[in-house]
């Protein structure tokens, strides 16, 4: 059934629909979102082994033959994304259960985090660019309101600045539309991606690739268009900061990723050159903010950058091999950023402050926590039995084999910085004396803690199963590496 | 005429580039509603202003215009006004909780409330 393919967006919209009408009662909303959040799973799961057995999915929406109407696309990468997406938003649900508060709750928290999961799976999903652009504003959209839910100070400030940014680069996005639209005149991705290449290699080409470079480099979070993600992942509350820092900025490197892959190859010296340098610095400007802050939520927001930077030089690079390594360490990264930061959240809960300076001796009252954040900081910077490290050594040794040694070379000193930055964590906070805390009485953290251990766990078995997860995420790689697949599965001829 | 309304468009989006970058937050609200009438114009533009009827099929005319980008258009206007609404209204909430509309004075350090 191609139908399947359209599960994982109407299941979160049509839950956040339901959710709007039950408002007030919290019970019955917190019921609804856990039946709907792990439906969406279960029709991921499906999809997913649909997509391993028969290939790329297509579905052709009302029935118009492909460069006509919006066709959905779901091939290995999407899926695996959606996937991911769906697993973390449930961890999240059940975080949020316990953390976000009556109040936020009452005002339409679970319906803004349905539409956002909605928003972040139709981006991964479509197949057509002015899609890809209503999706994202779906999903920017509800992070406006889960980011500026609850109303603080600090929250309205951010907010404010986040809106500005995102409106801005959306304004580009649509003049990107409008520009290629002009010189390729249609707007199905498989559509486009045929004629730039019957055009063969043009000027205006370039300049629409190094704008939508601009575009997904703001959403996200590409070197000198970083600037705004730090102050606005400092503001909302934990598992609010999960979602964003696990999905958001993963969003815009899919969509670099699919754009450079599918469109953009006829000059692939200047693009994916630029972008190769793009992301190397995008490396060296998140690894110096990791190490600079003493605050544990900065410490890993920053590593968001340095992780864009990784996934990035692995498209840059644009082999096989180097392309495998981006989507493994892509959702590598999606569920370790989801797991550390609902960790911080439940560290700054029970310390009472984000200040490393004044944290210590943690592990004697939360054994559980220490060691979960010490096996999560380890996957992150990429030890070998777990997650981080397959992704990572493709697109370290793809990087070499092109003759890039020194883009190779900052990729792993990296992990290293990104080590030191979440054991200064871990050192600081767990190990030494305990200090007086605000709560004197121990916080009930056991409830809490089931979010991240799930995750942990997650990235711990896609480190250990590296052997069989490779076939499936190679296969993925070829539809990226190979657009002819894409094409001819989308145009049917 | 597409070349008239590209400097009409490059003028637009000088005035929403200059206005963004001021201080005062009403002005750069403004400014990014002028920014989305210049990307708006721009997408009627690059979609070509050949002469032709308008895209109804009762006009029985020979050509017609392309209704593509209108599409578009209305999408992206909708979608712009919801959030200027949006933005308008955290405008109002940030004035009324912090008493100010200055940028400069909206810097705050690390998580201070």
């Amino acid at each position: 059934m191609n139908s399947l393919i359209t599960l994982p967006l109407l299941i979160p919209f049509f839950t956040a629909i339901i959710l709007v009408f039950f408002a007030k009662n919290i019970p019955v909303q917190r019921w609804i979102s856990t039946i709907g959040s792990i439906s969406t799973i279960i029709a991921a799961v499906f999809l997913a082994i649909t997509v391993y057995t028969d290939g790329i999915q297509t579905m052709n929406l009302g029935n118009w033959e492909a460069p006509f109407g919006i066709t959905l696309v779901s091939d290995m990468t999407s899926i695996l994304l959606v996937l991911t997406t769906s697993l973390i938003a449930f961890v999240c649900l059940l975080y949020s259960f316990r953390s976000i508060g009556k109040e936020r709750e009452e005002f339409y928290y679970y319906p803004s985090f349905f539409f956002l999961v909605l928003g972040v799976n139709g981006a991964f999903t479509t197949g057509d660019i002015f899609n890809l652009f209503v999706f994202f504003e779906v999903m920017l959209m509800a992070s406006y309101v889960l980011l500026v839910l609850g109303g603080t100070k600090i929250q309205l400030r951010e907010t404010i600045k986040y809106l500005l940014v995102n409106i801005i680069s959306s304004g580009l996005f649509v003049m990107g539309v409008a520009y290629l639209y002009s010189v390729v005149g249609t707007l199905n991705m498989a559509h486009i991606s045929l004629r730039l290449h019957e055009m063969g290699q043009s000027g205006i080409v370039t300049v629409i690739a190094v704008l939508f470079l601009i575009v997904f480099g703001i959403k996200g979070a590409l070197f000198p268009l970083y600037f705004w993600l730090p102050g606005a992942y400092y503001a909302p509350p934990a598992p609010v900061m999960a979602m964003f820092g696990a999905l958001l900025t993963k969003v815009g490197i899919y969509s670099i990723a699919r754009t450079y892959t599918l469109f953009f190859t006829q000059d692939v010296g200047y693009t994916h050159g630029l972008l190769e340098i793009l992301a190397i610095f995008t490396i060296i400007l998140g690894a110096i903010g990791a190490i600079a802050y003493s605050d544990v939520k900065k410490i890993i927001i920053y590593n968001i950058i340095v992780a864009v930077g990784v996934i990035l030089f692995g498209v840059a690079t644009f082999t096989p091999e180097s392309l495998t390594g981006s989507v493994f360490y892509l959702i590598h990264d999606m569920i370790i950023k989801a797991a550390l930061f609902l960790l911080i959240g439940i560290i700054i809960k029970v310390a009472g402050t984000s200040n490393l300076k004044e944290m210590g001796g943690l592990i004697h009252r939360y054994p559980g926590l220490g060691w979960t954040f010490f096996i999560a900081a380890l996957a992150l910077s990429g030890i070998p039995p777990l997650s981080g490290f397959m992704g990572k050594i493709l697109i370290v040794r793809a990087g070499i084999d092109a003759g890039n040694y020194w883009g190779s070379g900052i990729v792993l000193l990296s992990s290293l910085f990104v080590l030191f930055s979440v054991m200064k964590i871990f050192i600081n906070g767990f190990w030494g004396e305990a200090r007086e805390y605000k709560q004197q009485e121990k916080v009930p953290v056991k409830w809490l803690l089931t979010a991240p251990v799930i995750l942990t766990i997650c990235a711990v078995l896609y480190g250990l199963g590296t052997e069989a997860l490779y076939p499936i995420i190679s296969t993925a790689a070829e539809t990226l590496s190979n657009p002819e697949i894409y094409i001819n599965a989308v145009l049917k001829e | 005429m597409e070349i008239l309304m590209s400097f009409l468009i490059g003028i637009i989006f000088m005035s929403a580039t200059y206005l963004m970058l001021s201080k005062s937050l009403l002005r750069i609200i403004v400014g990014t509603g002028l920014l989305s009438h210049g990307v708006h114009l721009l997408l009627l533009t690059m979609g070509g202003l050949k002469k032709g009827a308008a895209p109804l099929l009762g006009q029985h005319a020979e050509a017609y215009t392309d209704p593509l980008p209108q599409a578009l258009i209305l999408t992206a206007i909708v979608i712009a006004f919801g959030i200027t609404a949006l933005f308008l209204v955290v405008a109002y909430r940030t004035y009324q909780e912090l008493g100010s509309d200055n940028m400069e004075l909206m810097r705050g350090k690390e998580g201070n409330e």
